[in-house]
This record gives C-alpha cells, sequence and structure tokens, in this order.
C-alpha cells in the first residue's frame, strides 16, 4: 500500500481520537474526543533513547485496566458488595486512563466514583458497563492507530505530526 | 356733837328735794355705767385699755358714791358720815386726777387707731378696684387663648378665619366683624368674610386709600372713622350713633417670602380686619381690647401660614408619590428587561455553541476529504462563515459580561515580549498575502515578564493589529511597545486619566501604525461604540462586525488603561494607540510561591542528567508515564510501588522523591519515616508531592507533614523540567492550587 495513503489512514484515526460526535441528535452531545492532550505529551517523549515508549506504555495500560476490570466485576457479583475495595479499584482505574490520556474512560470512573460513595449498587453496576465500552472502544482505536504506525514506519515513511487546532 | 353742815334756808325745801333726787340719779347713773362697761369689756375680747377702764371705772363708782353719800348729808348727819363723806371725796378726787392724767396718754392713740383704720379701708377699696382689673385681664387673656385655640385647631384656611370672626365678635360683644382680602391682582381689597351677613357682596376697595395704608404701615390697631369705605358694611341703623370701629392689618404670609428671622416684617401682601361695636352703646375700645385684637390678628397671620405651609408639603407629597410611583414602574421594567436579557444570552450561549462547534468540526473534517474544487471552496466559505460566526457570538457574550460588570481579569505572570511576538507570527500570514510589511519594535527597558491576563491583553493587540491590517491595501503595519513614562499622560488626548501606580506595576504602550486607507476625524468617536459602522463607503466595511474595538476599549478600561486613534483623514494611515497597567513580578515574591507556569521555553539546566529520582506511584500506568517524563529528561529515575519499597529503595544519593499522594494517608506517613531515616538536612531527598486534588486540605496537610513541595498534575515534561529546576535552586516549591 502507500505510504501516503496509510499516512492519511492514520490521520484519520488520530482525528476521530480526538475529535468524536456522538450522535447527531437534537441535543449534540459534548464534542469529546477519545484521547486528550496527555497522550500528546506521551508521543513528544518518544525518541531516539525511548523509540518503543508509547507502545509500552499503552500495552501496560490495556493489561492494567483490564486486569482492574476483571476485579471490579468480580467485586460487584458479590452479595455483600465491598464499595471501599470497589472505589479503590476504580481509582486505579482513574489514575491509569488519566496518566494515558483516555479521558473517557476516566470521565466515566469519575462518574462510578461518585456511585461509590453513595453505594448505588444499579448505578454501579451500570457505570460498569459504560467504562468498559469505553475502554474497548478506545482500546480498538489506540491497537489501529498502533498498528498503522507499525505499518507507516515498515513501509519506510514518516509519522505525519499532528496540529490540534479547533 | 357740833355738825359744821350748815342748814338749808326752810324755803329751799323743794330745791332739796331736786338736788335730792338729781343727787340719786347720778348716783345711780354713775355706778351703772361701770357695770355696763364691765360687761361690754367682758365681751370685747380685744380692747387693749382695760387698765383704763378700771380706772374710770373706779373713778365713777367713786364718783358716784360721793354723790350717793351726799345723800345723808342734806339732813343733819352724824360725824361718821362727814367722814365717810370726805373720806369718799378724797378718794374720787385722787382717781379721778390719776384718770385725768392717764386720759392725756391714752386719747392721741385711740385718735390714731382711727385713722388707722381709715387708711386701711382706703387700701382695701383700692386693691379691689385692682383687683377687678387683673380680672378683667385675665378674662382677655381667657379669650384670647381660647380663640387663638380655636383658630389654630384648624389648618383649613376658610374654617380660621371664620372662626376668627366669630369668636372676635363673641369676645368682645361686637356688632359686626369683616375681613377683606387682596385680590389676585393685589390692587383691591375685597370683602371675603363678615360675621353677621351671610354673603360677603364681593364688595371690593381699591387698596391704596389712605385709611387703608395707615393701617397697614402699623401692626397695631387702629382706630378709624365709621364713614370709610371698609367701615360701611351694614345699612344705617338709623337713628343710632355708630359704634366705634377699629382696624387691624393681618399679615399674609406666601411661601416665598416665609423667612423665619425676619417673620413677620417682610410680608408683601396683608388683609384687613374690621371691627365694629354696637351702634349706641357708647362702648370705647378699651385699650385691652385693642391688645386683644393685635394678637388675635397675629395668631391669625401665622394660622394662615401654617396652612399654608400644609397645603404646599401635601401637594409636595401628592407629587413625590406620583414620581415613586412612577419610578417603581420603571425600575420593575428595567429589571425584567435585565433578566429578560439575561435569560436569553445564556441559553444563546449554550444553544448556539453547541451547534456551530459540530458545523466548524464537521466541516474540517470535511475539508481534510477528498472533494472537487467547487466543494472545497464551498467548504472553506462554510468554514469561515462558522467561524466568524462564533467569534461573533463569543464577543458578544463577552461584551455583555464586560458591561454587567461580571467579568474579571486574570492575573498571572507571563511572557509580555512572546505575546507581541505570537500576535506578529499570528498576523504574518495574513499580511504577507496583502504584501504589507509587518514590524514589531519591543522597548529595551519592555519588562520580559508582566502580572496580567495574557489571554486579554492579547485578544487586545491582535484585534488592534488585525484591523490595521485588514485596513490598509499597501505598505506595512509596525508596532511599538514601551513603558509609558508617567510625564507623557499629560497628553491632551486623554483628559482625566490619572496615573496611579505603584512600585510593582507599570504602564504599557503600544502604538499600531498602519499606512491604510485611514479615518475621517469625525468618525473616530464612534469607532468604539458597539455595533456603529462608519458611513463612509471606501473604508471599514469589508467585514467586521463592529464589536471588535468596543470590546478592546473595555478590556483595556478594566487594565486601568486608555485607548484611542489617530488619523490625519482620509488616505493617510491611522495610529491605534492604547496604554494598559500591567504588574511587574517581584523577585522577592518568588522564593516563596514560585509560579510553575512562569517557566516556558527553555530556561534553567535542561538536563538534569544523572539526578537520581524516586518515584513512588502504586498506579502501573502513572509510573510508567511519569518515569518516562523523567528520563525524557535525563534522570536517573528509580520506581517504588509502596512505601515499604520506597523505603528499602532510597539513599541519600537520591536529591528528589516524588510521592503521588492521592492514595491516602499511608504517603503522609512514609514522609515521617525518611525524615528519620536521614537526620541531617543536606542528606535528606527533597519530598514533592504529586496530587491531582485541587483542595486546599491536601496542601495544608503535605506543608504540615513536612513536605518540600506539591504539584499538580497531569505534569507535562515541560512542567517537570520547571519543577526540577526550581526544586534545585530553591529547595521548595509549593504549586498554587
Amino acid at each position: 500500500m502507500e505510504v501516503g495513503q496509510i499516512q492519511r489512514q492514520w490521520v484519520d484515526c488520530m482525528k476521530s481520537l480526538f475529535i468524536e460526535v456522538s450522535t447527531l441528535l437534537p441535543t449534540i452531545k459534548t464534542l469529546e474526543g477519545f484521547l486528550d492532550a496527555q497522550f500528546l505529551q506521551l508521543k513528544q517523549l518518544q525518541d531516539e533513547t525511548n523509540p518503543e515508549f508509547v507502545v509500552e506504555v499503552v500495552s501496560l495500560f490495556f493489561e492494567d485496566s483490564e486486569r482492574l476490570l476483571a476485579d471490579l466485576t468480580n467485586a460487584l457479583d458479590q452479595k455483600a458488595i465491598d464499595f471501599k475495595k470497589v472505589d479503590a479499584h476504580v481509582h486505579q482505574l482513574k489514575g491509569s486512563s488519566s496518566s494515558i490520556g483516555a479521558q473517557r474512560v476516566k470521565n466515566a470512573c469519575i462518574a462510578f466514583r461518585s456511585f461509590c460513595e453513595e453505594q448505588n449498587v444499579d448505578a454501579c453496576l451500570r457505570c460498569l458497563q459504560q467504562v468498559k465500552q469505553e475502554y474497548f472502544l478506545v482500546k480498538t482505536k489506540l491497537e489501529t492507530l498502533l498498528g498503522l504506525e507499525q505499518q507507516i514506519v515498515g513501509a519506510g515513511g514518516s509519522i505525519p505530526m499532528m496540529e490540534l487546532s479547533l | 356733837m357740833d355738825c359744821n353742815c350748815i342748814e338749808p334756808p326752810p324755803g329751799d325745801e323743794l330745791l332739796t328735794k331736786y338736788q335730792y333726787i338729781s343727787d340719786f340719779f347720778i348716783a345711780l347713773a354713775y355706778f351703772s355705767i361701770p357695770l355696763e362697761l364691765i360687761y361690754f369689756v367682758k365681751k370685747s375680747a380685744v380692747f387693749p385699755y382695760r387698765w383704763v377702764l378700771v380706772q374710770f371705772g373706779a373713778f365713777i363708782v367713786l364718783c358716784g358714791a360721793t354723790h350717793l353719800i351726799n345723800l345723808w348729808t342734806f339732813t343733819v348727819h352724824s360725824k361718821t358720815v362727814a367722814v365717810v363723806m370726805t373720806t369718799a371725796k378724797v378718794l374720787t378726787a385722787v382717781v379721778s386726777c390719776a384718770t385725768a392724767l392717764l386720759l392725756v396718754h391714752i386719747i392721741p392713740d385711740l385718735l390714731s387707731v382711727k385713722t388707722r383704720e381709715l387708711f386701711l379701708k382706703n387700701k382695701a377699696a383700692e386693691l379691689d378696684r385692682e383687683m377687678g382689673l387683673i380680672r378683667t385681664q385675665e378674662e382677655t387673656g381667657r379669650h384670647v387663648r381660647m380663640l387663638t385655640h380655636e383658630i389654630r385647631s384648624t389648618l383649613d384656611r376658610h374654617t380660621i378665619l371664620k372662626t376668627t370672626l366669630v369668636e372676635l365678635g363673641r369676645t368682645l360683644a361686637l356688632e359686626e366683624c369683616a375681613l377683606w382680602m387682596p385680590t389676585r391682582t393685589g390692587l383691591e381689597l375685597q370683602l371675603s368674610y363678615t360675621l353677621r351677613q351671610q354673603n360677603p357682596v364681593g364688595y371690593t376697595v381699591p387698596i391704596h386709600l389712605p385709611v387703608i395704608n395707615q393701617v397697614f404701615s402699623t401692626n397695631r390697631a387702629v382706630k378709624i372713622s365709621p364713614n370709610c369705605p371698609v367701615a360701611r358694611l351694614r345699612p344705617q341703623a338709623g337713628k343710632y350713633m355708630p359704634g366705634e370701629v377699629v382696624a387691624v392689618r393681618v399679615p399674609l404670609l406666601n411661601l416665598s417670602n416665609f423667612q423665619i428671622y425676619d417673620w413677620p416684617g417682610v410680608s408683601s401682601s396683608y388683609a384687613l380686619m374690621v371691627l365694629m361695636l354696637p351702634s349706641g352703646s357708647a362702648r370705647q375700645w378699651h385699650l385691652y381690647e385693642l391688645e386683644l385684637v393685635e394678637v388675635v390678628a397675629d395668631q391669625v397671620a401665622v394660622a394662615l401660614s401654617h396652612a399654608a405651609i400644609l397645603e404646599e408639603s401635601m401637594r409636595a407629597r401628592d407629587q413625590l408619590l406620583e414620581q415613586n410611583g412612577a419610578l417603581d414602574r420603571a425600575r420593575r421594567e428595567a429589571e425584567t428587561a435585565i433578566h429578560a436579557r439575561n435569560d436569553f444570552l445564556s441559553v444563546m450561549n449554550h444553544e448556539m455553541r453547541t451547534p456551530m462547534h459540530a458545523v466548524i468540526a464537521l466541516s474540517s473534517l470535511l475539508q481534510e476529504t477528498e472533494l472537487t474544487p467547487e466543494q472545497r471552496l464551498m467548504v472553506e466559505t462554510i468554514l469561515k462563515s462558522s467561524n466568524l460566526l462564533v467569534t461573533l457570538i463569543n464577543d458578544v457574550l463577552d461584551l455583555s459580561r464586560l458591561e454587567d460588570g461580571s467579568l474579571q481579569l486574570d492575573a498571572a505572570t507571563f511572557n509580555l515580549h512572546s505575546v507581541f511576538k505570537e500576535v506578529v507570527n499570528l498576523i504574518k500570514p495574513v499580511a504577507s498575502v496583502k504584501k504589507l510589511s509587518l514590524t514589531l519594535h519591543l522597548a529595551p527597558d519592555l519588562p520580559v515578564y508582566a502580572i496580567g491576563d495574557e489571554k486579554r491583553l492579547m485578544q487586545t493587540i491582535l484585534n488592534v493589529v488585525g484591523n490595521a491590517v485588514k485596513f490598509s491595501k499597501e505598505g506595512g503595519v509596525s508596532i511599538i511597545a514601551f513603558v509609558a513614562k508617567v510625564e507623557s499622560f499629560r497628553d491632551a488626548r486623554i483628559p482625566d486619566f490619572i496615573p496611579v501606580l505603584n512600585d510593582n506595576q507599570f504602564y504599557l504602550r503600544v502604538q499600531v501604525k498602519d499606512s491604510g486607507s485611514g479615518i475621517n476625524p469625525q468618525d473616530i468617536p464612534t469607532l468604539f461604540t458597539k455595533f456603529a459602522q462608519t458611513q463612509s463607503p471606501t473604508a471599514r466595511n469589508s467585514g467586521g462586525n463592529g464589536l471588535g474595538l468596543a470590546i478592546c476599549k473595555r478590556f483595556v478600561n478594566l487594565m486601568e488603561g486608555h485607548i484611542w486613534i489617530d488619523s490625519e483623514g482620509i488616505g493617510k494611515g491611522c495610529t491605534a494607540t492604547f496604554i494598559v497597567k500591567l504588574g511587574l513580578p517581584d523577585r522577592s515574591n518568588e522564593s516563596k510561591a514560585p509560579f510553575v507556569h512562569k517557566i516556558l521555553g527553555n530556561h534553567g539546566p535542561t538536563n538534569f542528567a544523572g539526578l537520581k529520582v524516586l518515584f513512588l506511584d502504586d498506579n502501573g500506568v502513572s509510573r510508567t508515564v511519569t518515569k518516562g517524563v523523567l528520563v525524557h529528561l535525563g534522570c536517573d529515575v528509580t520506581t517504588a510501588s509502596s512505601s515499604e519499597e520506597c523505603l528499602r529503595v532510597v539513599s541519600h544519593e537520591h536529591k528528589v522523591i516524588f510521592m503521588d499522594v492521592c492514595s491516602g494517608i499511608e504517603g503522609y506517613d512514609l514522609v515521617e519515616r525518611i525524615h528519620q531515616k536521614f537526620t541531617k538536612r543536606q542528606d535528606r531527598p527533597l519530598i514533592v508531592a504529586l496530587t491531582g486534588n485541587t483542595n486546599k486540605v491536601t496542601k495544608e496537610t503535605c506543608v504540615r507533614v513536612g513536605m518540600d513541595g506539591l504539584i499538580l498534575k497531569p505534569v507535562s515534561v515541560d512542567k517537570m523540567r520547571g519543577v526540577l529546576s526550581e526544586l534545585l535552586e530553591h529547595r521548595v516549591l509549593f504549586e498554587t492550587i
């Protein structure tokens, strides 16, 4: 495949990560990208001394999150739910997601935490669903992005500089 | 025994008999008088001359006794009788002489008693007369008081006057009493009120009659002739002599000439009160009656003035009530309008921005796709128009907030030079398209850093420079920025501008000169009015919403400055100048609470090569990310995922420990233990907390447990760079929360 084409695809993918319109309903939701500026910071840290930095961090994020999500599902499945533990897990997930810049996951976690404080079981379950959903969405996109990057590099091109301005 | 008595001649038996009888009666009288005296003295308690009476009594008794004894001497009598007789006579002689002597003393006394009595009687009569007078005066006083009371008990003009006449008539038993008031023209006196006749005829009399002038010239009651026009009120009663007439002036006070200190001397108009005694009564006007009349006239004047004042104040009060009502209504309307506008604006804000963002976002995405040139042009136009629209919305919102006064400027330290450079960078593309030169000149004494609202300052500069570029077709735009000296403010163009500076402030002056189409000097005042576009077709109608300069002006005003535009005329370009007040970052403040934001660009050591840093965080991803940042900066990073691990690994080689304190209290505990481990201060690593919490409690706790610093997540590379250099320089860094 032509490098230029892949590069364009990459641009699209990046764009879609940052600018996402959820649904063009009569009441338009806020424009919230999957990733925020933190991710760009991470990209900046990647250089010759640390060529695989982003990939490493992203993989670590996936592992961590999946583990946490499993733990959360477990904890909420119990008869006597230990909200403190649930809260601790969600806190961890929030920390990870904000470090990597996955802002929708982070926002979902924030909502989750408030319901934990209220000890509202149904709401917590709903939140868990949402967090999972968001996580899978961002995971897919990131995997696509990283795949494209590998392809570009493999084809000898260079990854375009992304200027964000809206 | 021989008796020495001479026998009376025998023919005198008749005489002897009469003598005998007379003596007898004398004796009787003489005896009864003292009895009477005694009786009456006993009756009277106050008689002071008892002693005299006793003497007198004795004298009379003895006289009586003598005469009694004399009865026996008419016939032959014995010696005993003669002796008794002699004794009696001797005693009588003694007593009577004594009494005579005593009387010399007491008769003058008795006489003086009489005179005293006379004197007292006279005095009593005099007092009676005076009593009569006082009583009369008191009566008069009572009448006056009553009159006054009656008069002053009402504040209605007519009632006052009517009452006056009635009461006066009653008190003084007048036949007629009348009041003449000046007409509107002031040239005549009109009969306004009378006592007896119910309907005044509406008679008028010219005011300048001598008798009237005479009365008006004094404040005393004046006796006038019953034949003068003002007194001829009733039909001539025939044979009787008309009673005496008295007239008095009543000062009428208008509000305009009511002067407290001069009253009532400066009255401009008077009324005339005429009082007539009953005809044929031969009564005269007494002095006290005249006084009464004068007093009443004064009281009436006062009462009338009060009535006038009351009327005036009632009128004023009614007026005020009306005005209050109107103001209230106006205020409510204004409030409703403001509420409506605020509601409108807040709705506008949200509802309009959201679709706009969608439009802009999608148009820009559309731009990136495959488009035909035609389509591309359309999309570009759409994008341009929507950007303009968003700007307009933002401007309108800003402006309304500015006008409300709800906009507050931020105050932070920023790089002044870079603001200008950024503006130039932004405008350069546009300028180069139009082939305009863009020059920037920053004065050498212009501080690099300043305290103020960076965003709004940039907005202002951008707007001004943008305008300059927009309206220039050729030539160039030059920007000059320097520190304004206080003397330069005595500029005629900025009246009322009093520069107030303290030591850490300065005035920034920016002049933007363009070589464009210039402005008609007449249009200059309207430039800063919102929505006003100048009428001239050649200039300034190539877009723009007319709000830009208005907003700039308001920002400049908020920054306590001034903005103005000069132009020599059409085609001669124009110069926009503004002055704003900015703060100077104080050198001494920095060490206390250094602003992390200020470290922009590459300041300080950028390579912390080999700096040993320990980072504690229990979240794997965060650990990796932050480690990446620190490694990027060249540090030698050790990570720990728990307090125990941290304590195990920490050594005196580590210069800084970054601790994520989101996880709770164990972090603070750890600080204690590290302090214990490293007793010597210079060996101890600096402990800095990393937190996402923006509440003061966290900061206070950090300070309390003895941490050396606190920074907020997220930490970018630049921020970390700044943080490390600060820490190494000052050994403390607490980011403001």
